[in-house]
């Protein structure tokens, strides 16, 4: 899986000493340091006098320390004076982003492929093994979950989706039904959603040249739009964001190929289109 | 003792502000040792390190959303959370007094996960 976001979360350590921060300027502290997207790491340690704040950039290869006293400042310059050791460091501000991507509950997943299959942006790939695992985060569209929607076995979580199971929820026998019937928007398409929308496409054609009404058009299209729209509970952003009906093709059969060589052969999965 | 972490889950209006609100100030005022990070998907999402590390710590106590999500958001940065000894308390559904008397129990090596 790719990691898109290099820089780890930057670690604080809070720690009071022989003479204690008081309650509640604690709780505001570490509330304030969340907020701006630090880790925090409370600890009691009677050896040092007053409180100290120590930033810890750990990246797992180095890590680098600088400690701070803070007795008697307020909330505000304490945070300051971290955000002021993080730039004295050079490294990045934290946070900054919302983290929506799929994740994968593999006691779930029996490897069918259709998240694959189904996704046009290349978030989902095939390990060397043939497993599926989500390879490009950050190509998910933020508030989209779509692809948990044609998972028939509700193995794909998005823990900030707003309802079960899709957000992490237990799964019951009446989630897997309603599921389920979502699954069969492809099942009702003909079995391929995307051979359906280029037949539904080629028909439009082929109707528009003889009506020659754009109009219709335009609304035949918008309406269809919708219903996708409704049945998937698509963010507009992410409509918006789809690929000419060329490429969407090419990735749909490339992504198709993928899953099949993936379950037939797993070591012969081949690589997956680039970006255009 | 069980290891406390609390998510602040910072990026999404999922968690009700008021139950984290005050999970998190019931943990801070208690004077017990804890760590707090601004949101595990962040964390999970970078294949953030100090998962592994936290995975690995004795006794953890999770309070964040769901166990099945939070479990997975673990194995996605490559840092499964063993089968047992561990406890996620779900701050989605449960009140903040719930959530905050769970934690603070098992820091008091009560009701060990």
């Amino acid at each position: 899986m790719s990691a898109p976001f290099a820089s780890p979360t930057l670690r604080v350590i809070l720690a009071d000493g022989s003479a204690p921060l008081p309650a509640e300027v604690r709780a505001a502290l570490v509330a304030g340091l969340l907020g701006r997207g630090y880790r925090v790491s409370y600890v009691r340690d009677t050896a040092i006098d007053g409180a100290r704040v120590c930033l810890l950039p750990a990246d797992g290869s180095s890590m680098t320390e600088h400690s701070v006293p803070i007795e008697g400042l307020d909330v505000d310059a304490i945070v300051a004076r971290v955000d002021a050791l993080r730039a004295a460091c050079s490294l990045p501000a934290p946070g900054g982003w919302k983290p929506w991507f799929p994740v994968i509950d593999y006691s779930r997943c029996t490897n069918c492929m259709q998240c694959l299959s189904f996704c046009l942006f290349d978030v989902y790939g095939v390990s060397p093994e043939g497993k599926i695992q989500v390879q490009n985060q950050s190509n998910c569209k933020t508030d989209c979950p779509a692809c948990s929607r044609v998972c028939p076995e509700v193995a794909i979580l998005f823990p900030k989706y707003r309802y079960g199971p899709i957000n992490g929820d237990e799964i019951d026998p009446e989630d897997l039904r309603r599921e389920a019937m979502k699954v069969d928007i492809s099942a009702l398409l003909g079995g391929d959603i995307y051979q359906a929308l280029r037949d539904r496409s080629a028909r439009a054609k082929s109707r528009f040249a003889r009506e020659r009404d754009d109009q219709r058009a335009l609304k035949e299209r918008q309406k269809c739009l919708q219903q996708l729209r409704r049945d998937l509970d698509l963010p507009p952003e992410v409509l918006a964001a789809l690929p000419t009906p060329e490429e969407m093709r090419a990735r749909a059969e490339s992504a198709m190929a993928r899953a099949r060589a993936a379950t037939a052969h797993p070591e012969a999965a081949p690589p997956p289109v680039s970006e255009p | 003792m069980a290891r406390l972490l609390y998510c602040h889950c910072a990026y999404a209006q999922v968690v009700p502000p008021s139950v984290k609100g005050e999970v998190l100030r019931r943990l801070a005022e208690a004077g017990v040792e804890f760590d707090a990070v601004p949101d595990l998907c962040e964390l999970s999402a970078r294949r953030d390190p100090q998962l592994i590390a936290l995975a690995a710590e004795e006794g953890l106590r999770i309070a964040a959303c769901y166990p099945r999500a939070v479990r997975w958001l673990f194995a996605a940065a490559g840092a499964p959370l063993p089968e047992a000894n561990v406890e996620v308390i779900n701050m989605r559904v449960e009140s903040a007094e719930s959530v905050a008397s769970r934690m603070l129990a098992a820091a008091d090596g009560e009701g060990s996960p």
